[in-house]
Parts: C-alpha cells; structure tokens; sequence
C-alpha cells in the first residue's frame, strides 16, 4: 500500500513541478502584457498540435536528450561534466573534417563513420578532465568549463582557416562556414515532408543503450559504484581512477555524437560558427544537464524529458514570433522547472513526515481516552 | 529500581512497519529515573528502530511516547533535544573534517547567534570531560580519532545538550573492555545523578553489569522482560535465540601450511602523522588463524588497511603466496587472492544505496561466473548465488533488492562477511568480524572462520574482545603502538602474559 502510494508520488512530482513552473511562467507572460492562457495554447499547439510541430520538438530533442543521457552516466559516477558544449563542438569539428577529408565514400561507409568520429572527438574532450581530475585532482567542474572555451576557440580558428569554404573567399564575404558537406554524409530523413531525421532515431537507441550500459553491464556496475562511495569501489578493488576517467569519457562521447548530428541534420548541411558555442549547440551542452536531472538521471525517463525541453523551446519561438514575447522566457521556465523539482522532493519528505507524525498524535490522544476511560 | 513517581519515559503500543517487515510490533516500555534499561535482541529485533522513534528520527506508524505522564510529539531529533532526549547512535554520527568542539557546537544555537563562541564550547567539553572522565582534545579533528575516542565525544555531545535519557545503541560495540569498563563508571555516575538509560549491547556480561533491568525483543515483539539478578548469560542467550549457544568454535586438526601471507619491515603512516606501523613482520601459514591482540589504536587498523593496499605504506613488503604486492592498490591485493572484512563497515565495507545484491557482487561482478564476455551480467547466476549467501548467514532482509543502508547493523556486518567469505580466499583479514553481530550470529561467523581454516585460509583476526582471539587462533600476536610485542602460541598463551604485552610492559623476544 504505501508502496503504490510512493510510486505515484513520484510520478505526480515532476508534474507538479512543471505546472508550478507554468503557473509563475503565466505571471510574467502576463507581466509582459500577453495574455497567459492564449500564450501557452500557442507554445503547446506549435510544439505538439502537428506533424510538423512535433517535427521541430523532435529535432530539438535530440541534443538534449543524448547530452542528458551523457550527464546520467557522469552524474552516476559522481563526475560533473558542464563540459557538454565543448564536447559536442569538438565531436562535430572531427565529424566534419572527416567528412571533408573522404567526399567520395557512400552513405552507408561515411554516415556511420562521421558519427563514429563525433563519438570519439566528445570522448577525447571528456576523457582529458577525466584524466586531470583523476591524476591531478583538478577539479572537473573548472577543467571542463574551461575546455568549452577552448572547443569554441579551435572551432572559430578551423571555421576562419583551413576548413573555411572556398567559395566564401572568392566572394570575399568570409562567413565562417564550412562548404556544403558531402551529400552522403546527410542524415536521412525519417518521413517525407518532416525534417526529422535518423538522429532522432539513434538519440533514442543511445538512450536504451546508456540504460543497459549503467543497469545492465559490469562496467555499468564499476561506475555507479564509483558513484555512491569511493572508498568502498577502491576497498572492493575497482579502478576508481580509471573509472572516473572512463565515465568522463563516455559522457562525452554522448555530446560528441550530439553536436555530429547538428552539423550532418542541419538544413543547411554545413558547420557553422557565431563565434560563440551556443551559436552552434543552442546551449543544448547545459540544458541537456537540466533534461537529465529532472528524468532524475535515469536514460529512459530523459526521453520524455527531453521531448518536453525541446517542445518548451518551440513554443517559446513560435510565442516569440506571434506575441512578441522574449524567447529568453523559456530560459526562465526551464529554471523554474529545476527549482520546483527540487524543491518538490523536500517536500514529499515533509508530506510524509507529517502525516505519519499526524497518525501517531491521533493513536495517542485514542490511547490517552482510554487510559483516561480505564 | 523501586518505582517512586511517574515514570520518566512511556512508549506505548509502539508499532512501525517498513516493506516486507514489522520492524516493532506494538512495543511497550518504560524507564524511570535513573535507571539503566537494556534492550536485547536479535540482528534486526527492532531495537534501533524503537530508538529511531524515540529520538525523532521515525515516525511510528501507531502508538504514542508520554514523558513524565504527559504525552509528546516527537517530530525530529530537535523535538527530542528539547525534551531532554540524547542519543548515541549504533553508526557515528559526527561529521570528520570538523574538530571536536565544532562537532559539539553543531546544530546548537549560541547566546551570540549565528556566531559561535568555540572557546567556549571547548571549555565547557574540558569541564564536562574531567567531570565524567572522558578524555577528549577539544580541538582535534574527527577524522584523526580512533573509534573509541569518537565514542568520548558522542557521549559528551549528549552531556553537552544536558540529556536527561541518553539512547545507547551499542555504544560499546566498537570499544576495548577497558574503555568500556571506563564508560561503564561514567554510565554509573550519570545514573546516580539522575539521568535514564537505554543501553543496547550485544555483550550479554555488558548487559548484565550495567542493566537496572532486561527487555528481550525478538522479531519486532517484546518476548521477555527480568533483572540481572533474576537471570545469567546462557538464560539470556536462551531468550534472545530461542536456543543453546557455544561461543568457540570446534576446530579440527589442521596442519599449517606453507607461507601464505608474509609481511616484511612494514612501515605505514598514521592518520595523524608518524609512523602506525613500525618495522613490522609476520607469517601466517594456510590453515592458520593468527589473532592480533591489542588495544584499538596501536596500529591494527593501519595494519590491515596497509596489507590490504588501502593505505601507502611507507617502506617494507607484503607477500601473499609468492606475489609482492603493489603498494598502494587495493586490486592487486584482491587478484592475489585477499579477502578482508574492514573495520570501517559503512564508509569501506559496503555502499549504503545500494541493494543487497549489489553489494554481494561487489567484488566478482567482473568474473565470468557473473559476466559475459560481452560485459552484460548474468542476473539469474548472480540472483541464484545472492540468495544462497543470504539464507547461508542469515541475513536478515525482505528481499534482495533492499538497500542496504535499510538493513540492521548487525545485519550488514552479515552480509561483508558473507561477500568475502564467498570467493574462496587465500588471506583472509577480518578486522572486528563480530562487531555488533548478535551472539547467535557470532557462533556462525566463529564456525565459518574455522571452516576457512580447515579449507586451508591463511587468517588474520583482528579483534579487541580477547575472548574471540582466544577461541579462534592458533597463534595470538599482541599489538603496541605500531609493533608486534611478542607472537604466542594458542596453547601456552595466557591471558596475564597477553596483558601485560598488550598494556606495553613486557616484550617477548622469542617471535
Ligand atoms: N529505513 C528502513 N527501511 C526499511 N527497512 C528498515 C529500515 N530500518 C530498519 N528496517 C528493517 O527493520 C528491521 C529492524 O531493524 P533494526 O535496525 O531496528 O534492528 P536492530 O534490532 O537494531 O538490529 P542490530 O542488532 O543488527 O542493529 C530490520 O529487518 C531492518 O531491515
Ligand atoms: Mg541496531
């Protein structure tokens, strides 16, 4: 019985959560002199209301959700890796110029090979603060953050130079952008007339992997084990430093692979920088953290998480555009939705308290009557 | 104790449930005014739980606590504080990287709040602890205390609070009987002015010296309840098990075997600097059980934690047949074939989230019996093999995918030795292998030890109850500050002579 009672209490959290988060979100859409209600019915009908709506949910699912099954593997085994914008810039720059280094592969050869590229390039970014944080106790929340900074260097130094498309030099124009990849290493489209694509597919796959992976494998074992006590994995003779490593590593892989999807899922088939790394990720580095936490860091739950964060961002630019509302709104509700969940398991734990506390108190002023009586 | 008022403390018709079990069953009690109350029972009898309850820490699922004829709510530990409730709970509770008077101050409002005047607090430690003798530096961090000392400011963190009833959950689980007897003086004094205990202990003798009065629980049910003079230890194993009790193992003829575990100039820093550990040697054959005798804090657990490759010795060697051991590295003292049973159960021996199984597959889940080449864990093996080891030491769980953080104390030791005992080592260390096991359990651990030494285990036990070194080893080793004093054998071992090592005045050259 109590049980059953936890169980949907625990289903009922997040829910709670997001409306919580909706309700404040109303407030300062009403502060921002839109009417509430008709706003969300925009953000939901352009996320969810169509095919081509949950098209674009879909599409932007996709580096949230592997970047956020990368943060569950990280967060597991007790490692922060905020270096998820890196990652996905470095795995999407060794994606790319592995494209352009073999135009003339098919796309059954180059397709999986630049996603196998983007794999590896994440899993070197990761695996360096791994190594750091391992040998030389630097701490991975710094050494990641700072090596986004470097990705984002190394991209705009590529994007400028040697990878730059040609033809931006004859036109003298000079955006940072690569040439039209080969068309063989496009990702294919998954329906006719919708932009989403095979990513969205593999996002799903590497989620179930991740779950087989964390619950299912030994080395899935090691790390959560890592994760929950040091002291005992080393007791038990793990390699914890390996292991840190190791759970960097695949973190970053996750991202690498998710920023190779951006470059070969994009409309406009090319790499592209701003100069900054959200230009290209879309922050999706970082939000994909708030995706993982609110699935409460498992893979699967991040599936729906994930649909709900990209369909959120949307609707705030279909909001943006027909009410004028700053897209940064969003931004906003994705950190009250953090904030409610968190704070939404404080209070379960007080609910429960409480209530057993109110049984107790109850038993006792029966038991005092009787005493009384007696 | 001749009842005079209205009893101190009631709980009445207490019952909690969790899954799968009923930890306390509509449990009644009592305590009065300075009277020492010891609960005993079983691994998982529910006497942890009752005193969760008493101190805040659960909500029961029925039933009410009266103080001084009056009932109370007891929400949290500081609904307890405040009714004059203190607790020494069975796992330390004090945070390591703050010093003793830190720890103390911790949670306490002072006149100048939010600062805290540590001066103050460390005085007042300075005053409480002539008062009571127990000696403790104000100003030494936790993480540089031996348990027993740990335990001084436990009791001195409950002193602090003025506690009128102080919750004793095997406080002397992890103590020498000459600190325990020290505790035990400080225990009297504090009943003599007034204060109330409840004193849960293992240690039927404890029990019996201590107690104003005995309540027996088994399986979440009060089952008994008398005085010390009304009964003696085989009576109360007797209504603890339900059955006949022997404490030492029969063990069969073995004749050692080669060099098994062979430890050269062993030199290993201490937590607090120095060396804890100096130029030690020792040889344990297969089929042996070498007892290290000693006073906590001469450098057994540094000892153990140096062989099993938990801490960089500074110099020396460890061998365990045939292989030098890498220093430093913990994985190469398990592939040589050690088991070891760590003194520090919670933080070492095992990982609170997660579930039994977890744990019981801590250390082979990369074995091919558990693992396919491809990496994935065979879940039906490692079920299978779960299952045997828990009904095998009886440990006591509804089911195997309980955390284990849920489990009695007793309970958990249960489950390490069950895990290390299952891959057939070559060296076993077990550091404190009864610590907080109830007495029935105990025999089964002392038979399995002795099973290992039959099967050809070279052994180390490490313990400071001179009774389980007696009944288990061949040779006693009696540890000083870092240094064998002499190694005897079992049979011309006396227990004067082990003192006197023990306490450091005589050393016996002949090892
Ligand atoms: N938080 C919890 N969740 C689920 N089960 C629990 C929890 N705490 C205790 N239990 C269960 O309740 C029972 C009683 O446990 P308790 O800790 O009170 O035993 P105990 O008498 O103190 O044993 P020991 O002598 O080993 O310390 C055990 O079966 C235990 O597994
Ligand atoms: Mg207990």
């Amino acid at each position: 019985m109590q049980e059953v009672k936890s169980k949907v209490t625990s289903w009922l959290i997040p829910i709670g959560a997001v409306i919580a988060a909706l309700a404040l979100g109303a407030i300062m859409l009403l502060a921002l002199g839109a009417e509430p209600l008709s706003g969300y019915a925009t953000m939901f009908g352009a996320a969810f209301g169509n095919l081509k709506g949950l098209s674009a949910t879909a599409m932007k699912s996709i580096p949230l959700l592997l970047v956020g099954v990368g943060i569950c593997i990280s967060f597991r085994a007790n490692v922060i890796n905020i270096g998820g914008e890196g990652q996905m810039v470095m795995g999407a720059l060794w994606a790319t110029i592995t494209a352009l280094s073999f135009p003339h592969l098919d796309s059954l050869m180059l397709v999986p090979l630049v996603l196998l590229m983007g794999i590896l390039g994440g899993a070197v970014w990761g695996a360096i603060p791994g190594a750091l944080k391992a040998y030389f106790n630097v701490s991975e929340i710094l050494s990641t953050i700072m090596l986004n900074i470097v990705a984002v260097q190394i991209m705009n130094y590529l994007l400028r130079g040697v990878l730059i498309d040609p033809g931006e030099i004859e036109r003298g124009t000079r955006i940072p952008q690569t040439a039209r990849l080969p068309e063989t290493s496009d990702l294919p489209l998954l329906f006719e007339g919708l932009r989403v694509h095979l990513g969205f597919v593999i996002a799903l796959l590497a989620a179930f992997a991740v779950w087989v992976l964390l619950w299912r494998t030994a080395l899935g074992f090691k790390l959560r084990s890592v994760g929950l006590s040091r002291e005992a994995a080393r007791y038990a003779g793990i390699p914890v430093k390996r292991s840190i490593i190791t759970a960097l590593a695949l973190s970053g892989a996750m991202a690498g692979l998710a920023g190779a999807i951006l470059v070969f899922g994009s409309e406009s088939h090319r790499m592209v920088t701003d100069g900054s790394s959200t230009g290209f990720t879309g922050s999706a580095g970082f939000n994909g953290i708030v995706v993982a936490l609110f699935a409460g860091l498992h893979p699967l739950w991040s599936i729906p998480s994930s649909l709900l964060f990209g369909g959120m961002l949307v609707g705030a630019n279909a909001l943006q555009r027909a009410a004028q509302v700053p897209s940064a709104l969003v931004i906003a509700l994705n950190g009250l939705i953090v904030v409610f969940v968190v704070s939404s398991e404080f209070f379960r734990r007080k609910l429960q308290q409480h209530h057993s506390a109110r049984q107790a108190i109850e038993e006792d002023s029966r038991l005092t009557e009787e005493n009384v009586g007696s | 104790m001749e009842q005079k008022t209205a009893p101190v403390l009631e709980m009445r018709n207490i019952t909690k449930r969790f899954p799968g079990v009923i930890a306390n069953d509509n449990i009644s009690l009592t305590l009065h005014r300075g009277e020492v109350h010891s609960l005993l029972g079983e691994n998982g009898a529910g006497k942890s739980t009752l005193m969760n309850i008493l101190y805040g820490l659960q909500q029961p699922d029925s039933g009410g606590i009266w103080m001084h004829g009056k009932p109370v709510r007891l929400q949290s530990p500081a609904d307890a504080i405040k009714h004059g409730i203190g607790m020494i709970h069975q796992h330390f509770m004090l945070v390591p990287s703050l010093t003793v008077a830190e720890n103390v101050a911790l949670g306490l409002r002072s006149k100048r709040h939010p600062l805290t005047n540590l001066k103050t607090v460390a005085h007042r430690i300075q005053e409480l602890s002539e008062k009571y003798r127990l000696q403790v530096d104000p100003n030494a961090y936790v993480w540089q205390l031996a348990v027993g000392e740990r335990q001084r400011v436990e009791i001195i963190k409950a002193l602090y609070r003025d506690a009128s009833i102080l919750i004793l959950d095997e406080p002397t689980a992890v103590l020498t009987p000459p600190e325990v007897d020290d505790l035990f003086v400080t225990f009297q004094q504090m009943a003599a002015n007034g204060r109330s205990m409840i004193f849960i202990s293992h240690k039927l003798h404890e029990v019996l010296q201590l107690s104003d009065r005995i309540t027996v629980l088994r399986h979440g049910r009060i089952t008994g309840e008398t005085f010390p003079q009304e009964t003696d230890r085989r009576q109360l194993a007797q209504m603890m098990v339900g059955r006949e009790v022997q404490m030492a193992p029969n063990k069969s003829e073995v004749r050692p075997g080669s060099v098994m575990l062979d430890i050269e100039g062993l030199f290993a820093p201490g937590d607090r600097g120095g060396d804890a550990v100096r130029n030690l040697r020792l040889q344990v054959k297969s089929g042996e059980i070498v007892g290290i005798a000693g006073v906590s804090g001469n450098g057994q657990r540094e000892l153990a934690e140096a062989i099993s490759g938990l801490r960089k010795p500074r110099a020396g060697k460890v061998q365990i047949n045939g292989t030098v051991l890498r220093t430093s590295c913990p994985k190469s003292a398990r592939k040589a074939g050690l088991a070891y049973v760590p003194e520090e159960r919670m933080r070492d021996g095992a990982i609170g989230d997660f579930n039994i199984k977890e744990n019981l597959i801590l250390l082979d889940h990369g074995d091919t019996k558990f693992c396919r080449p491809s990496g994935m864990l065979r879940f039906a093996k490692i079920k299978e093999h779960c299952n045997r080891l828990v009904d095998e030491f009886n440990v006591k769980t509804p089911d195997l995918e309980t955390p284990t953080k849920h489990l009695s104390g007793g309970n958990i030791q249960k489950l390490i030795l069950a895990r290390e005992l299952s891959g057939n080592p070559k060296v076993l260390i077990a550091a404190q292998p009864t610590r907080g096991v109830d007495i029935g359990a105990a025999e089964y651990i002392h038979k399995r030890l002795a099973d290992e030494r039959t099967r050809g285990t070279a052994t180390v036990v490490i313990s400071e109850d001179l009774d389980e070194i007696m009944a288990l080893s061949d040779r006693i080793a009696v540890m000083y500050e870092g240094e064998i004093m002499g190694i005897v054998e079992r049979d011309n071992a006396s227990r004067e002579e082990i003192g006197l090592m023990m306490a450091g005045v005589q050393r016996l050259n002949a090892a």
